[in-house]
């Protein structure tokens, strides 16, 4: 009933010839391209161009020469401040454009691309703007009569894949602070949203970003993506995706040239729900956690833990909040779920309603495709999960919420590290010492007290153990895209040391 | 901020000429530095009000602490006459990023951009009664601020004997915390491997810049002995070479001084010098009997005792001196109360490295001057005063850092 028609939003595309690098637009090998789908239908969006290894290493030489040559890493901090801030001022003329071509490539809400993603990109490259013209190395006491600088200095060029989830912010997460350092970059965008990482470049170039500097490549992972991992001429690489391509990333690296790798990789984010909550916005907060951005998160709150003193009024709330949710097309207003990304996924995540149930969970509401065009399933809620079971150990990356009972803050903790990944929580209590004690006890990069999903652009964000390596925004991650080098000479007859 | 900044963009023109009606400051400088550069530091503080972090720390005992790097309060600025617009942006900019709300004190002989600047502040956003502007003198308006029992910092620029009064007014009411940047007698030092012709360059302009009137000219010019005689030569050749005119024209590279009492003080100190016995070279005379222009001026055999080799001149004055070694000329130029900045030329590594660390001075230019930076710290020691503009340093003096602690139970690392 949700999904008998469709909107057909007006959304007039520029883009019709997609081309490589931005400046020196190279012409693909003829003919070969692969499309983009709409998820709310299946139905083709547009034939992208298609990279291989061969466009892989031509956009590498571009990004070279605008390394080596070109102006970008010579002029001053101040001047790429400013082509970054007139890029964060374009995508806020063009917001609601950009926001149309991500929720029609990738099936989100309008109203968070709109109203969140593109602003949030936008703010994130302005973050770093900011940093450009602060980047400072130390002067430290030498041992002896020597004076010794640190210099950072840009890394070169920056082999950057990002995922389909969340495509734009991706974008910016990954280029600003590699353009903020003063590096060139080949982004090889997900293959089933490929859009508006093309129609951003465009507007950097707008903002005076030199040529060669950015250069975008639609692509495939085993491909192109492989190509950029193995790269000699590329100097760092970045990847956000799943844990199991992450593996080969690195490995690729390793054998190539032992390129520089941070990887921020899947999640099984426990959501731990105390006893002293506030149940109401503990269902609230959790029920956001997981379901957001149709579960396609890397940090979704994926094992909602529940304290057993509030445990089955916990349980009745988010099931009749999992029913309330307003499924439907993304380009309606007031609907919270779109469809999932592509057919894949959606396999995917109906086998695991399946295991759920198999393996003896309690399939408390859900668990159903939605209409019969595109990628719509029912928000789905599984009770009574155990730890062992496969819904509550690997990463589902959809709508499916599982709920797990706990006793005490002990055992909740350890469970909670009881797996391979490490990328945030939530805690949820009214008690300051309990927060304390569990954040720290927590084995994951961000720990989220009595909220979720806060991504503000000075915050770190990334993975303990399987999750990642190293992090991304704030201060913490200009390190990701710079080189250290310590400058030294002797001094002769100094005032002091 | 950032706005204010694009806004400060659009009106250049209009900037630059009260500033230069104001101060006789070169209109073309206006245009294409000093008002740009005001926009600039906006830009760099709008960048670090969102960097401004505390830090979670390692304590001793099982407990949890950090700390918040938390916006001082209200600030009083008193900015003086000699670069009415940068000052102002040295000042506004930090303390604005860091969250304060502030009054500024603009100098009674340049009231004008301040105003204007507050006009455009609003313009861009800024909340009423964030950014206020008082044009007043300083026994008034000024010491009313420095004693104000609800002003919680106050940070001046101007000469050191106001400095002083600034300090202790602020020591009498509430104590609050001062920032001086004060005056200067920064020597410049020219070894003789220094290519001659660009050594001149570089001490005619470090004297002369915005005719003598700013608080790190070279006015003590220290050359060694091996290539003296040419550089003084050279030295008069270029200064009577200098066009001083009306600073709205693009040809003139030296305007008049900012007042009556600029004035006279500038050329009583000439009179000064040559009753101490030193030798005048050239200039040493107003240009006009009209306004307040006065020569490039060079005084030679000037030994370290003199008044005009001690004392702030703040006009185009330069003292030449000789020396022979290293060390000689390093207790030279440390040899004032003032410890603003300093020029090196000289191509050897080491004499740089040396000469850097040993001379007593907030900045040091090594084969170049006035070079200031966004990002570079910028502050005296010694009598020049104290705390830093320009650079995060600057943040520091507008954030108070308040520490936080709370016991920890069952943490499993500490």
């Amino acid at each position: 009933a949700l999904l008998e028609s469709h909107e057909r939003h007006r959304v007039t595309t520029k883009i019709c010839c997609l081309p490589v690098a931005h400046q020196n637009v190279h012409r693909f090998s003829p003919g070969r391209t692969f499309p983009t789908v709409d998820p709310r239908t299946g139905e083709v969006i547009a034939r992208v161009a298609e990279g291989d290894a061969e466009d892989i290493d031509r956009a590498v030489a571009a990004a070279r020469r605008a390394f080596d040559e070109g102006p970008w890493p010579r002029m001053t901090a101040y001047e790429r401040c400013r082509v970054l801030l007139r890029f964060a001022d374009l995508m806020e003329r063009h917001n609601d454009e950009i926001a149309a071509l991500e929720s029609w490539d990738g099936g989100k809400p309008l109203e968070q691309s709109a109203g969140g993603e593109v602003p949030m990109a936008a703010r994130c490259m302005r973050y770093y703007a900011g940093w450009a013209d602060k980047i400072h190395g130390m002067v430290v006491p030498a041992d002896g009569p020597h004076h010794v600088q640190v210099l950072r200095e840009p890394i070169g060029v920056a082999g950057q894949i990002i995922p389909w989830n969340f495509p734009l912010l991706m974008f910016a997460w990954k280029v600003g602070p590699a353009l903020a350092c003063g590096n060139a970059v080949v982004l090889k965008t997900a293959e089933q949203t490929p859009l508006s990482a093309l129609y951003v470049a465009s507007l950097l170039h707008e903002a005076g970003l030199p040529d060669g500097v950015l250069n975008v490549v639609p692509g495939f992972g085993p491909t192109a993506g492989a190509a950029l991992c193995s790269h000699m001429g590329v100097d760092k690489l970045a990847f956000t995706g799943s844990t199991g391509t992450g593996k080969i990333i690195l490995e690729l690296a390793a054998r190539s040239n032992l390129k520089p790798v941070t990887l921020e990789l899947g999640g099984k984010s426990p959501f731990i729900v105390m006893d002293d909550a506030d149940v109401d916005q503990a269902v609230e907060l959790a029920h956001r956690a997981l379901f957001f951005n149709q579960g396609q998160c890397c940090c979704a709150g994926s094992r909602t833990f529940v304290h057993e003193s509030v445990y089955d009024e916990f349980v009745e709330k988010s099931k009749a909040r999992a029913q309330r949710r307003v499924v439907g097309d993304p380009f309606k207003k007031g609907v919270e779920q779109g469809p999932q990304i592509d057919g894949q996924q959606f396999k995917k995540i109906l086998g695991y309603v399946k295991s759920g149930v198999d393996s003896g969970a309690t399939l408390v509401t859900g668990g159903e495709r939605v209409g019969s065009r595109g990628f719509y399933i029912q928000p789905t809620v599984f009770a009574d999960v155990e730890d062992e079971m496969k819904i509550a150990q690997e990463e589902i990356f959809g709508p499916i919420q599982s709920i797990l009972k706990f006793r005490e803050v002990g055992e909740v903790v350890r469970r909670a590290n009881a797996t391979q990944y490490g990328l945030a929580a939530g805690v949820f209590t009214r008690s300051l010492d309990t927060a304390n004690a569990v954040a720290r006890a927590l084995r994951v990069g961000t720990v989220w007290v009595n909220c979720y999903d806060v991504f503000d652009a000075a915050i770190p964000f990334g993975g303990y153990k399987m999750s990642g390596v190293g992090r991304e925004k704030g201060a913490y991650s200009l390190g990701n895209y710079l080189q250290t080098k310590a400058v030294v000479a002797p001094l002769r007859d100094p005032a002091w040391l | 901020m950032h706005r204010f900044a694009d806004l400060v963009d659009q009106h250049v023109e209009e900037l630059a000429a009260l500033d230069t009606v104001d101060a006789g400051k070169l209109f073309l400088m206006g245009k294409m530095m000093d008002i740009p550069g005001g926009a600039n530091l906006l830009r760099y503080y709008a960048g670090a009000a969102d960097k401004i972090h505390g830090e979670t720390l390692k304590m001793a005992r099982p407990l949890h602490g950090y700390t918040l790097k938390e916006p001082v309060g209200v600030v009083g600025h008193i900015v003086p006459w000699n670069y009415p617009t940068t000052m102002f942006f040295f000042k506004v900019s930090p303390a604005l990023a860091a969250g304060c709300t502030m009054v500024v004190k603009p100098a009674e002989q340049t009231p004008l951009s301040a105003l204007f600047y507050a006009h455009l502040a609003k313009e861009a956003g800024i909340p009423d009664g964030v950014l206020n502007v008082v044009p007043g003198f300083g026994p008034t308006a000024g010491a009313a601020m420095a004693s104000h029992m609800d002003v919680d910092k106050i940070s001046f620029t101007g000469s050191t004997e106001v400095g002083r009064l600034v300090m202790q007014a602020a020591a009498m009411s509430n104590l609050k915390p001062v920032s001086l940047e004060l005056g200067g007698k920064s020597p410049v030092i020219v070894f003789d491997d220094a290519d001659v012709d660009m050594a001149v360059n570089l001490v005619n302009m470090a004297t002369y810049m915005n005719k003598g009137e700013i608080c790190v000219a070279g006015t003590r010019i220290y050359v060694q002995e091996g290539i003296y005689d040419a550089f003084v030569k050279k030295s008069v050749e270029l200064a009577k070479k200098s066009v001083v005119g009306d600073p709205f024209n693009p040809n003139v590279h030296q305007g008049p001084q900012v007042d009556k009492d600029q004035y006279e003080k500038v050329l009583k100190y000439i009179d000064v010098g040559k009753s101490e016995g030193a030798t005048l070279l050239t200039g040493g005379k107003p240009c006009s009997d009209k306004g307040y222009y006065i020569e490039p001026t060079i005084f030679t055999n000037v030994t370290d005792d003199m008044a005009i080799a001690q004392e702030e001149i703040f006009g185009p004055v330069m003292a030449l001196m000789k020396f022979k070694t290293v060390e000689e000329v390093i207790q030279k130029a440390n040899s004032t109360r003032y410890g603003l900045a300093a020029g090196v030329v000289t191509k050897n590594i080491d004499t740089m490295n040396t000469v850097s660390r040993s001379v007593r001075s907030g900045v040091v230019w090594v084969n170049c001057y006035f070079a200031f930076d966004p990002d570079a710290p910028f502050g005296g020691c010694k009598m020049s005063g104290f705390g830093k503009d320009m650079g995060t340093d600057a943040l520091e003096k507008y954030l108070h850092t308040k520490t936080v602690v709370t016991p920890l139970y069952n943490t499993p690392w500490l």
